[in-house]
């Protein structure tokens, strides 16, 4: 006899997929551009996702991990604590998305539709404990993306970014499903716990090793990491700024969480093999995307490139071990925090059929508007790792624990290209501050997008205060997997 | 009298050979119905084989899904993209050395691959035969619903992503649609539907400007 209660633990994948349901039949209800209500539905359906996630962590049980839906379904610290980071950047996409889409006259219900079943997905992602449930978690995230970046179907950048987008991500999700099919063939299970007992009772290594390849190459161009980044900025640049700003932050968490339940938690034992092709992946990608950013005039290009080099740091957090995993969990968090702010900031300047995405657009801010400025050099200076600002910590902790795992030279060259990328941000501040606006227009928004920016950005100092909590946090629950 | 065994033996061979048969011919008949065609003949006899595993669960989705809506559709395409069909001479040049390379790797695999077979590692069990009165359907639906009904109702939902997609990205209201929108047709009155427009009478052939 099926119990109810069982499905207690889901509740909050539960809320989504039927409030995006909900807002798929309400938008067919509203006019085009007057889409209040489905912005307020889709962000009061976040607020409860998180306050299901979180009312069990409140109530005192901490960081069990419970099985569901037959083992395919777990709920753990780890997950609760990066769904409840999806669903406040999620927030900040749905004001964004609202205020870009009003701009270029093209607001529909279906758009945040998309946006909560792509949510959808992520949170399955997050939560998959089993190769075909992390696989469809990931389909359902791409999916609803690609078509979330074809949303301006007029626009041929647009449709060419979708294009690609749609082409290349289904070769990662086919490498990454062919390696996922040869690990099965060699152990038998799909399930992530027993796929780790079986690989450390056996030795036959050469399938495993294989397999490992394939789903780090899938894993790799999900994540946009070099050498699989090419996609990256013809996406970025392409897409709908309010889509860019979303594929650039919750999207990379679902991807961090997948690297970690298949490498971590079940491909652990074979540790040695994939630290080193994670390795050079990272240092790859702070190499290219802090190089070539350098040369970058359109900043969603700059932006993407910046992506690349930030997933490179990411990356090396993993190569560092246990202190390592929760030390890139923390810089994803943080990453994508600044991410969306950034994006926020050229959304804020755009104007009706027109994007500022180009570095020249934010001459001389400063005399435009010196609070927004003042935001931008925020989140500027936190991508580029000032101290005292948040982003700063970020990479102290991934380089921290990487020389602890003894990889000192990977920290040298991951510091001395950091060093050379700051050349690029700065260069958007100097704009900002030291030249002359070509345009006086005024910039227009309204309240609640203006108070999002202001959270977002001030974040990156706000957040200074809880940078040892967080830290804490990122590390039980790590722990905890 | 032939045994059952034989008989079952001599039912594969024979649809196994129009199966490699007909999926060789796809790929090189020049005609693309023909191909399309062939893809179906391919299909039918790989139906067969499942058939005699027993598996007619998949047996009857392949003809169902496959035959009858993938390649009708496959056929609506290609009938109406009027595409041409491609000269020898082009295709002689273009891919012949990488196809070659391919073909070769893929040989080699195959050998390796029977070679492995051969030496007996491989564990050839016999299938497991059901008895009769068991359904294939049940079962899997039985898994589907219970085992797998997470996957599924994901897999549900992807679905449903894929017709707002499709739809959301190709539903458009073109200019000068004629369409009729019924509503508006029945909340007409008289007065709006008929307008007088006084107006010259005119010689000749001309046509009038409005009625």
């Amino acid at each position: 006899m099926f119990n109810w209660s069982e499905l207690v633990p889901a509740l909050p994948e539960l809320l989504v997929l039927s409030m995006a349901c909900v807002v798929l039949i309400a938008g067919l209800f509203t006019e085009r551009n007057k889409g209040g209500f489905i912005v307020f539905l889709s962000v009061i359906t976040m607020v409860f996702a998180a306050i299901l996630t979180l009312k069990d962590h409140v109530a005192g049980a901490q960081f069990t991990s419970e099985l569901l839906f037959n083992e395919t379904f777990v709920r753990d610290g780890f997950g609760d604590m990066l769904k409840v980071v999806v669903y406040l950047l999620m927030i900040g996409v749905f004001f964004y998305a609202k205020q870009y889409l009003r701009q270029q006259n093209n607001l529909q219900g279906e758009y945040f539709a998309l946006l909560l079943f792509a949510t959808l997905g992520i949170m399955v992602m997050i939560s998959g404990y089993n190769f075909i449930a992390l696989y469809l978690g990931l389909e359902l995230l791409a999916l609803s993306s690609y078509a979330l970046v074809a949303y301006n179907r007029n626009n041929v950048k647009s449709n060419e970014a979708a294009m690609k987008y749609f082409i290349l991500g289904a070769l990662a999700s086919g490498m990454l499903l062919y390696g996922m099919s040869l690990i099965y063939g060699a152990v038998g299970t799909l399930q992530l716990d027993q796929i780790s007992q079986a690989i450390a009772s056996q030795n036959n290594d050469m399938f495993l090793v294989l397999g490992l390849i394939f789903v780090i190459v899938g894993i790799g161009f999900k994540l946009g990491a070099a050498p699989f980044h090419m996609w990256v900025p013809d996406v970025y640049e392409g897409a709908p700024t309010a889509t860019t700003l979303f594929i650039a932050s919750a999207p990379k968490i679902a991807a961090f969480a997948l690297a970690v339940r298949i490498l971590g938690q079940s491909l652990d034992v074979l540790v040695i093999h994939w630290q080193s092709m994670l390795a050079t992946l990272a240092i790859m990608s702070i190499i290219v995307g802090n190089l070539f950013a350098l040369q970058q005039t359109n900043l969603k290009r700059l932006f993407a490139y910046s992506t690349i080099s930030h997933i490179g740091f990411m990356l090396l957090g993993l190569v560092g071990g246990e202190q390592g995993i929760a030390a890139s969990m923390f810089y994803i968090i943080v990453y994508t925090i600044m991410a969306i702010g950034g994006f926020g900031m050229i959304v804020l300047l755009s104007s009706k059929g027109y994007e500022a995405d180009d570095i020249k657009d934010f001459k001389g801010l400063n005399q435009r508007n010196g609070w927004y400025a003042f935001l931008m050099l925020l989140l500027i200076a936190s991508m580029a790792g000032f101290p005292p600002l948040i982003g700063f910590f970020s990479k102290l902790y991934v380089l921290k624990a990487v020389i602890d795992q003894g990889y000192i030279w990977l920290a040298v060259i991951a510091l001395i290209f950091a060093v050379i990328g700051a050349f690029y941000y700065l260069r958007i501040i100097k704009v900002m501050y030291f030249e002359e606006p070509e345009t006086d227009q005024a910039i227009d928004v309204g309240f609640d997008v203006k108070t999002v920016l202001s959270i977002n950005a001030l974040a990156q100092l706000g957040l200074l205060v809880v940078v040892p909590v967080l830290f804490q946090y990122c590390i039980l629950v790590t722990q905890s997997l | 009298m032939i045994s059952p065994e034989l008989f079952q033996q001599l039912i594969f061979y024979v649809f196994a050979t129009f199966t490699v048969g007909s999926a060789m011919a796809v790929v090189t008949v020049k005609n693309t119905i023909y191909s399309a065609l062939f893809l179906v003949l391919c299909f039918f006899n790989t139906a067969v084989l499942w058939m005699l595993i027993e598996a007619e669960f998949l047996a009857i989705t392949l003809v169902l899904v496959y035959v009858g809506a993938v390649m009708v559709l496959f056929l609506f395409v290609v009938m109406m993209l009027d595409v041409k069909q491609a000269k020898a001479s082009q295709l002689k040049q273009s891919y012949t050395k990488a196809a070659l390379l391919i073909a070769a790797a893929m040989l080699v695999e195959l050998m390796m691959l029977f070679a492995y077979k051969l030496s007996g590692q491989i564990p050839t069990d016999e299938l497991i035969r059901q008895e009769a009165g068991y359904s294939n359907v049940a079962e899997v639906g039985m898994e589907l619903f219970t085992h797998y009904v997470y996957p599924f109702e994901i897999a549900a939902v992807i679905l449903l992503v894929a017709i707002v997609a499709a739809i959301m990205l190709t539903m458009r209201k073109r200019e000068g649609n004629k369409q009729l929108d019924a509503a508006k047709q029945i909340n007409i009155n008289p007065a709006e539907r008929i307008r007088v427009v006084t107006m010259k009478a005119e010689k000749g052939q001309g046509q009038g400007e409005e009625s």
